[in-house]
């Protein structure tokens, strides 16, 4: 009797682990997907990551839960994703750095360590002078640099980060030395702008969507965008191109992506999903009001996306003499 | 005058102030659990703000951070550990104050000083914003360099100890500060191959373990019994306010003067300002032995000085979207959630948005007193409890905290390798408080010292050649030159006496 009880628990158990493990298999998710920010709380890439997994949650139905992984230059967050398990419950918000820091020998990880699901934003560097500035076009600060190397400083990050390639790859682009713009690293943007506006740096290579409250306060003037095209939001802001700069562009970007060795249904279903996100009223007004570049590219488009930019910015921290 | 009548009724509102009363105790529970900082606070609102209107998403986030910039006073005077980094510059005095039996008056003093601090930064965001940003404007590196060389002064004013051990102390704080990727060139110092080191020592870790361990520490290794501070009637915190204020009014005006400047700066918050009124406060005062023993001048200074910088953040980052703190960053970005885009534009396309804004400002800085004092009331209770089941919590919570910063276990490591050290330091008659300023003041002066060398290519007089730089440096080094001066001439004085005589 108590073996044929024992042996009916065994029974039931294992025909409850079968019955759960195929429910698995046809309905992932089934519990809480975490999203790992490498970033800090109230950032730019915090908000956008946490508008996507509260939209996320309503598309799947299961909690889904931002998690800031912050320090080391990002190294530390991007790693933490990395090495989560790849089984879906846990992706993350990578961002352009990935493309960067390994050359610079921070770390040894790079974009081949993830799975691309999404790349869902990018913002293109903007060339920023005081309003006051001599300068009314992008030839002109090239010339001047050309004329008298060492002068003029640029700022509008750390020393290595994408806005201080975006001014060496400029200057490369145009034939210069890309030291003839000294760069003096800064913690941000925001302090690389203020800055800027008291007359203490020449040129500010942030995006044109971090100078907006000072352009619209008149206190600095945004001569280009490196893109292709003009942005919507700034109609008045030429390319890169139309102001007498190279074909130069430069953008940071935000993609959503897993460990590497996520299944594809798995890698499948959040593409399908982040698609939805992405073209959700909800989250296409959220951009807009912060002034987020919208840019879309699925799984495959990411992961080309990922080859081409690891291989430009090589290119960009050899010449600057960053790359280690 | 207009956009201020239409304001009113955008905050007085049923669901904006049960908002407003919610964040309150969300702001109090948050600040005086010791790591979870103000900033955390504003953080964790940001994904609630997205369903709420404009003045009710903003009043949260006020209402929540001043309350949290007092509430972490708390801890710091009934246990020994600042509930955010801001209450740091004074938490040993309070406590000093709570083991003479006047923890009511520690707490009261604070409280009424965050208040009309906060209130005073407002005034000033109210009246003067637009003006006040241009001048903050006028910073550059070279001014920031001379500000934390005057802040690194503080040092020898907040040390009780002898000075060397001060300057001992202080050189920690500093070399603890240079671990990690070095902001100028890009290059990981001291990290040895951890990748969690390349951040850096995290502060707020590093300040719970100074604090919370080390008093742990001290508590386990003492055999003596100590007996808990007797606890006074509740209503005692507002007693004999009016004679503290009416006999420190100077330093209450100081106080929120040097709050709402040092946080109308991009990048100083109330933490720094804590740290400066404190020592300004022995400085100028006319009893300044009495400080470190217990002694309320100095409380009324910093406790004005962290609420009135949480308002003067605002300046910078209302005019020009650049923060002027790691608050006033977060709220940015939801003030363009919100459509109200930072600029000088936001005074005029929404005038009764920002009025609303204002208004809830003076709100959440009246209703500091009852919600405070209702804190208070709960908390002294912790004084009651014996010290073998307090500290266990206060470590758990301290873990906690050090984890939360940046969900790593590494925050712990953090916690208690520093938490040793300094109750080994503290043990050996080493005072902590300069070392935290270190902590607080390395990343600023190395950094603001590095990029300005770059900006000048070398030449060490660009520090002097901007005006508000000169002045600044004339300042600091008539400041630190004053000792030598007058020990010369005192020695000039005697020689000649005794040639005459």
């Amino acid at each position: 009797m108590k073996r044929m009880l024992s042996g009916a628990l065994v029974g039931v158990a294992l025909a409850s682990v079968a019955l759960f493990g195929a429910a698995a298999k046809a309905e992932y998710p089934e519990r809480p997907i975490t999203v790992i920010v490498p970033w800090g709380a109230g950032g730019g890439t915090d908000a956008t990551g946490r508008m996507i997994a509260k939209i996320m949650q309503d598309e799947l139905g299961v909690p889904v839960n931002v998690v800031n992984r912050t320090g080391g230059s990002g190294v530390v967050g991007h790693q933490a994703i990395a090495t989560a398990k790849p089984d879906g419950y846990t992706i993350g918000i990578v961002t352009v750095e990935i493309a960067m820091m390994h050359w610079v020998g921070l770390t040894d990880l790079d974009y081949t360590a993830f799975t691309p699901i999404a790349l869902y934003n990018a913002d293109p560097a903007g060339v920023s002078v005081t309003a006051d500035s001599k300068f009314t076009n992008v030839k002109e600060i090239l010339d001047a640099a050309k004329a008298n190397p060492g002068k003029m400083k640029g700022s509008g990050t750390g020393q290595g980060g994408i806005w201080h390639l975006a001014l060496a790859g400029m200057l490369v682009d145009a034939g210069l030395d890309p030291n003839s713009v000294p760069w003096v690293p800064s913690q941000g943007a925001a302090p690389a702008l203020s800055d800027l506006a008291a007359g203490g740096i020449d040129v500010v290579t942030a995006s044109v969507v971090e100078a907006r409250a000072l352009k619209e306060a008149g206190k600095v003037k945004v001569l280009a965008v490196m893109a292709d095209e003009r942005l919507p939001a700034f109609p008045d802001v030429p390319t890169l191109k139309e102001a007498g700069g190279p074909g130069w562009k430069t953008a940071a970007w935000r993609t959503v992506s897993g460990p590497k060795g996520l299944p594809k249904p798995i890698q499948d279903k959040l593409g399908a999903t982040i698609e939805k996100v992405y073209n959700s009223k909800e989250f296409q007004d959220f951009m807009a009001s912060r002034g987020f570049g919208l840019t879309w590219a699925d799984a495959a488009g990411l992961s080309k996306h990922y080859e081409e930019a690891d291989a430009s910015f090589g290119k960009v921290l050899k010449a600057v003499g960053l790359a280690k | 005058m207009d956009a201020f009548l239409l304001a009113l009724p955008l905050v007085f509102q049923p669901n904006v102030l049960a908002v407003m009363a919610m964040a309150a105790i969300f702001g109090l529970f948050v600040g005086s659990v010791p790591g979870l900082t103000a900033t955390m606070a504003t953080a964790l609102l940001v994904p609630l703000t997205f369903f709420m209107d404009p003045v009710p998403a903003i009043a949260a986030m006020v209402t929540a951070t001043a309350m949290a910039i007092f509430a972490g006073d708390i801890p710091g005077a009934l246990l020994r550990v600042p509930g955010t980094p801001a209450s740091a510059a004074y938490a040993s005095e309070a406590f000093a104050m709570t083991q003479k039996g006047l923890a009511e008056r520690a707490l009261g003093t604070s409280l009424v000083g965050s208040a009309i601090g906060g209130m005073f930064g407002t005034v000033v965001l109210v009246l003067s914003a637009p003006q006040l940003a241009e001048v903050a404007l006028q910073f550059t590196q070279f001014e920031y360099f001379w500000l934390a060389c005057l802040g690194l002064s503080c040092a020898v004013f907040v040390s009780t100890a002898s000075p060397t051990k001060g300057t001992v102390s202080l050189l920690i704080g500093l070399m603890l500060a240079t671990v990690g990727i070095d902001i100028t060139a890009g290059h990981p110092r001291y990290t040895f191959g951890i990748p969690d080191l390349l951040g850096g020592v995290a502060f707020i870790p590093a300040m719970i373990g100074m604090f919370a361990v080390a008093e742990i520490l001290r508590n386990v290794v003492s055999t003596r019994v100590i007996e808990p501070p007797k606890l006074e009637h509740l209503f005692r915190v507002f007693h004999g306010l009016g004679g503290v204020f009416k006999r420190y009014w100077r330093g209450l005006v100081r106080g929120s003067v040097l709050g709402t400047a040092v946080g109308i700066l991009p990048g100083a918050g109330g933490d720094i300002a804590a740290w400066v009124a404190y020592a300004l406060s022995k400085k100028l005062s006319k009893e300044p032995e009495k400080f470190g023993t217990g002694h309320v001048e100095g409380i009324v200074d910093a406790g004005a000085a962290n609420n009135a910088a949480l308002s003067g953040a605002w300046v910078p980052a209302l005019v020009f979207g650049i923060p002027g703190d790691s608050i006033t960053a977060i709220v940015i970005g939801v003030l363009y959630v919100k459509g109200m885009n930072p600029g000088p534009t936001v005074f005029m396309q929404n005038p009764e948005l920002i009025y609303g804004v204002f208004i809830t400002f003076f709100l959440a800085n009246i209703v500091l007193i009852p919600f405070g004092f209702a804190a208070i009331g709960l908390a002294r209770h912790i004084l009651r409890i014996p010290r073998t089941i307090v500290w266990p919590i206060v470590l758990l919570f301290s873990m906690v905290g050090a984890y939360a910063i940046d969900n790593s276990l590494f925050g712990i490591v953090v916690m208690l390798s520093v938490g040793v050290l300094a109750f080994l330091m503290e043990e050996n008659g080493f005072p902590v408080a300069p070392a935290i300023l270190g902590l607080v003041l390395g990343p600023m002066l190395e950094g603001n010292f590095m990029t300005a060398m770059i900006k000048a290519d070398g030449n060490l007089l660009g520090f002097f050649e901007r005006p508000i730089a000169a002045a600044l440096g004339a300042i600091t080094l008539l400041l630190w030159s004053t000792p030598l001066i007058l020990m010369a001439a005192r020695r000039v004085r005697m020689h000649s006496a005794t040639e005459r005589g």
